[in-house]
């Protein structure tokens, strides 16, 4: 156990340099930007002077040089303050925190579809192997990853929700909500994950303890079930993990698709407001995300293979 | 399938060298496992049809695509218009002809890109090793940790959009994957005999990285790239779909979707047609991707 330990506080130190860098590029990104995000606010409301823009530039901090600017920026968003939005003065930090339970609910459950698909496809494209099962599961996932989920969502808009009218095609907070989002959004993955999970499964149904549990007489489900899907879906973790960063950004479109409250429906309004202070913080809060998830994900990874450890 | 596939390590390390004592072609065995590859052919075919359509869109298009016939309006598919016509009355079809133009342009040069970016940072990356290495490997850190189709919104939002913009947000986007894969194939074969003897003959940085290592990675990167297209192009549509990719009046298939929701409800010709043009392009790209990676890079496969 102190193995983990020391591997998790290793890997946690490892990300550190990552989140100020992180914090440095998004800062950069949008203080770089052409033109004046005040001109923009100026030009949505015709009563502003130039001495309201003033005020509120210096109130913002924005007449400082550039690396005062960043260091503020820093300590403020290490104590959770992410500045005002320019479009409706709210707190961004609230903004956000309102919004994310959608995305995260989304996420989790495209996760979560995704992979029981993919088990169920992948298992049986493995213990069929060569036949033609296996080949339309591979069919089924090939033209899956060709399928961009913002067209699928729009083509479950128009079955479900128009013609048959039997879920909603836009909002948030049931789970009739949730169903064509996560289709949508998972399909993808789920087309990845079966091709990951087959040759998973192929590669454990050749070792010697599977071999082992059929020639003892156990039962052939049994020895799927019990000896080689739980191996089989240790590579999925890492997997998992890697695949993290895509789901997210596939949401942020998702969320656009069924105009969803979360923080990609967020992301996509602040810019065309050019709200940059909400932009900027929603994508450090999706970078942070993915920092963390990777970190979960690389310490469960441990947990369950111990010989990571001690690489 | 697995019939095709290169027999064995030797001959896919003879492929990479370009080189054997028994005159063996490797390009013209790989043309040939290409040729009799049904996912390749598939792939292949959709692919070369698409690009020619999108070569000839002006002779090919059934109409001028920016012609404009009010009274004809959002009309469903007949001999006329065989895919319909949009809110201004255009032909669909001839839309979808010229946004293949747009989505096959952006998607191949941004892999450029992409692939330019990723093979130089991740050859000078791996062959100089130490601090430098240290540190474009954290910034590549950074832009894994920011999912590519934000990164690629964030970037148009700053920059503007337009086309040249959305080709450089999507290429910096993906030039990590690129870096990573490079960056490790060249630390495996820096250390090989043939490089060490190279650098203690006194040949440059340079070149060796250009005459001995590059090579080695060739296959590799070519199998990246055909996969990273499909990805692109799926990134373009997202883009211009979100109002966020090449402007009007240049017609993108993701800009099209975008009008298509508007008009879900009485239009939905205008949602089915451009999306399904998406996926046979990427399904193409994908199957001629897979089997390429199968035939060249077996082990890229199994990650």
């Amino acid at each position: 156990m102190s193995g983990l330990i020391i591997y998790a506080l290793r890997r946690i130190t490892v990300s550190i340099p990552v989140l100020f860098l992180l914090l440095l590029f998004i800062f950069l990104l949008l203080h770089l930007v052409p033109g004046d995000p005040l001109t923009a606010y100026m030009a949505e409301d015709p009563r502003a002077t130039q001495a309201d823009v003033d005020r509120l530039r210096e109130s913002l901090g924005l007449d400082q040089p550039l690396h005062i600017q960043f260091l503020h920026y820093i300590s403020n968003t290490v104590r959770g303050e992410f500045g005002t939005s320019l479009h409706s003065r709210e707190l961004v930090s609230n903004m956000i925190l309102d919004r994310l339970p959608y995305t995260l609910q989304l996420g989790v459950a495209a996760l979560l579809f995704a992979v029981a698909i993919a088990t169920v496809l992948g298992v049986f494209a493995a213990l069929f192997h060569n036949t033609w099962l296996d080949g339309l599961s591979m069919s089924i996932a090939i033209l899956g990853v060709s399928i961009p989920n913002f067209w699928l969502g729009l083509m479950l808009i128009s079955l479900f929700a128009v013609t048959l009218n039997w879920l909603p095609a836009s909002g948030a907070g049931t789970l009739s909500h949730l169903i064509l989002p996560t289709i949508a959004l998972g399909t993808a993955w789920a087309a990845l994950t079966t091709r990951l999970i087959r040759s998973s499964m192929l590669d454990v149904l050749r070792e010697d303890y599977v071999r082992t549990a059929r020639s003892k007489g156990q039962v052939e489900r049994k020895v799927v079930t019990h000896h080689a899907l739980r191996n089989a879906l240790i590579p999925v973790v890492t997997y998992v993990g890697a695949q993290i960063p895509g789901i997210v950004g596939g949401a942020v479109v998702t969320e656009t698709v069924f105009s969803r409250p979360g923080i990609g429906r967020l992301l996509i309004l602040s810019i065309s407001r050019r709200d940059f202070a909400v932009v900027e913080g929603v994508i450090l809060m999706i970078g942070v995300i993915v920092v963390f998830s990777n970190l979960l994900v690389d310490i469960s990874y441990a947990f369950l293979d111990p010989q990571i450890r001690y690489e | 399938m697995t019939e095709n596939r290169l027999a064995d390590g030797q001959q896919g390390e003879a492929a990479v060298d370009g080189r054997d004592s028994r005159r063996y072609s490797p390009t013209r065995e790989l043309w040939k496992s290409l040729l009799t590859n049904k996912r390749a052919l598939a792939g292949g075919a959709i692919v070369i049809l698409l690009v020619v359509v999108a070569l000839l869109a002006p002779q090919v298009s059934p109409y001028d695509h920016t012609r404009q016939d009010i009274a004809n309006r959002l009309s469903p598919p007949s001999p006329e218009h065989w895919l319909g016509t949009d809110e201004l009355g255009r032909d669909v079809l001839s839309r979808i002809i010229y946004g293949a133009r747009t989505s096959l342009t952006v998607g191949g040069l941004s892999v450029a890109v992409a692939m330019l970016l990723g093979v130089v940072i991740g050859a000078v990356s791996g062959y100089f090793g130490g601090t430098l290495d240290d540190v474009l490997m954290r910034i590549a850190d950074v832009f894994l940790a920011i999912p590519g189709i934000v990164l690629a919104i964030a970037l148009v939002a700053v920059l503007g959009a337009s086309t040249w913009n959305v080709i450089l947000a999507l290429g910096i986007t993906e030039w990590v994957n690129f870096a990573r894969v490079v960056r490790g194939q060249v630390l495996s074969v820096r250390e090989r005999e043939y490089v060490v003897a190279a650098r203690a003959s006194g040949a440059a940085a340079p070149r060796i990285l250009m005459r001995h290592v590059l090579p080695n990675v060739a296959s590799s990167v070519i199998v990246m790239a055909t996969l990273s297209l499909a990805t692109m192009i799926i990134a373009e549509a997202s883009l211009g779909y979100l109002g966020l990719g090449v402007p009007p009046p240049q017609p993108t298939w993701g800009g099209m979707l975008n009008t298509g929701q508007r008009f879900i409800h009485t239009a939905v010709h205008l949602s089915v047609f451009p999306g399904l043009f998406i996926v046979v392009t990427v399904l193409g790209v994908n199957l001629f991707g897979d089997a390429l990676r199968d035939l060249l890079d077996p082990k890229l496969g199994r990650d």
